[in-house]
């Protein structure tokens, strides 16, 4: 299987290449639109600010490749929130993959919202064979509203989306590679797609 | 519901774990990365290690010591000890590391702590504090709780968040070994003027100490070392513990 890590200039790849190369895969590091079109699978990881992310995949003109893939897609973290259609980071225009608003957490209590946290109302293949109260690891400002695509929340200040779904497109706002077992669980299912 | 996190700390010297620890499961007693990964299968939420010798040459072990964590562990680990400049920040985190923790040098020269926050993001950058209670106001000290500043702590906290740290790591020297307890009342008044995390360390002794630190003291987590390391008191009960007495843990791995 040929699984894709998306190279641009968010998000430290590290972690996310280790964890897979635990469950046995050996990712390509990449910005080629014909390697990307090529692959099984696609990652599209992130830690950062969003408008520089976008302008950067917009100037690559990754933003229209990603948005046309039909293989199975991963958004991480930033990478979640750049699939949705507009960030109140910096007023982003975002990809507008998932019909949803990025919003910045109401500093009610600490911002960001660092730490582990639990998934709720989870559904389809993604969460497949996952304990029932599983735990993610977030760091984020920033949190995608609730929609039709959600696929699983979590909570703090408000409910946001933790996961989203729409065809091949799916994402996860937690970093599930530094979530433990649940973590490396929930992208192995991931990979079975 | 966020939870709050168990943070054990491992002493790192010339690449190996120091402190006597007695895992019977363990296979070499100064593995870093076994000891990191027998807590994380325990339930610990982050790890930090510690690099208590820290000096330059030290510096090339270390950072292979973090790829091989990295490969190896599936949590959050920080990385701290003598790291003073921005190359040393790149160098752990392309290494695999989640977070860097600063010190002395942060002292020495704050706006370290602005470039930092600048190049890799807020998120990653730890700041620690060590702390002595002087009676009339609490002291920022350095160079591993040898040398006392005129800094005052909870200012310190204040301008530490302005610069741009992620988090407050808080060490009270005056608590720190004594298994007495944590330093619960400095620490709330700095976490709950603070809007980025603070983690407690310093006197652990029991688990009620935990639970003292998490409600008097509004701490975001916990660190500690040697209760853990002598299986003093396992994770997985401290967890429960907490979880039983409603402290918001993360219990189901």
């Amino acid at each position: 299987m040929n699984t894709v890590i998306i190279k641009y200039n968010a998000g430290n790849v590290v972690s996310v290449t280790n964890t897979l190369n635990r469950l046995g895969v050996n990712p390509i590091l990449s910005d080629d639109p014909e390697i990307i079109k090529g692959a099984d699978k696609v990652i599209f990881p992130g830690v950062g600010e969003a408008s520089t992310a976008m302008d950067y995949l917009r100037e690559r003109k990754l933003d229209q490749i990603i948005v046309n893939l039909k293989q199975p897609f991963l958004g991480i973290c930033l990478g979640q929130q750049l699939m949705c259609k507009y960030s109140e980071e910096n007023d982003t225009e975002c990809l507008g993959i998932f019909d949803l608003n990025v919003l910045r957490f109401k500093p009610k209590l600490k911002v960001p919202h660092m730490g582990w946290n639990r998934l709720f109302d989870t559904k389809g293949a993604l969460f497949q064979n996952l304990p029932k109260e599983a735990y993610i690891y977030f760091v984020h400002s920033y949190y995608c509203e609730i929609g039709e695509e959600t696929i699983a929340k979590s909570d703090y200040i408000n409910d946001f989306s933790a996961a989203l779904h729409k065809d091949n497109f799916y994402a996860i706002q937690g970093h599930p590679e530094k979530s433990g077992q649940v973590g490396q669980h929930l992208l192995e299912n991931f990979l079975k797609l | 519901m966020l939870t709050k996190r168990i943070i054990p700390c491992l002493d790192i010297k010339d690449g190996r774990t120091v402190k006597g620890v007695n895992f019977v499961e363990l296979r070499d007693a100064g593995d870093a990365v076994e000891q990191g990964a027998i807590y994380a299968d325990q339930g610990a939420d982050e790890l930090v290690f510690l690099d208590i010798t820290a000096t330059v040459e030290n510096r090339k072990t270390l950072v292979e010591l973090v790829r091989n964590v990295a490969r190896q562990i599936n949590i959050p680990f920080t990385v701290g000890g003598g790291i003073s400049s921005v190359q040393d920040v790149s160098a752990l985190l392309n290494a695999g590391a989640d977070k860097i923790s600063i010190n002395t040098s942060a002292v020495l020269k704050p706006e370290l702590i602005d470039e930092m926050a600048l190049q890799f993001g807020s998120q990653c950058i730890v700041v620690a504090i060590d702390t002595k209670d002087m009676g009339n106001k609490n002291i920022v000290y350095t160079h591993g709780g040898r040398k006392p500043t005129e800094i005052v702590t909870e200012q310190w906290a204040n301008e530490l968040q302005e610069r741009g740290a992620g988090e407050i790591l808080l060490t009270s020297m005056d608590h720190d070994g004594t298994k007495a307890g944590f330093a619960n009342e400095l620490t709330a008044i700095i976490s709950k003027k603070l809007h980025i995390p603070v983690i407690a360390s310093g006197g652990a002794g029991n688990m009620g100490h935990f639970y003292d630190v998490f409600t008097e003291g509004a701490a975001d987590a916990a660190l500690a070392a040697s209760i853990f390391h002598f299986k003093e008191i396992p994770i997985p009960s401290l967890k429960n513990y907490l979880h039983e007495h409603g402290i918001p843990m993360r219990t189901e791995l």
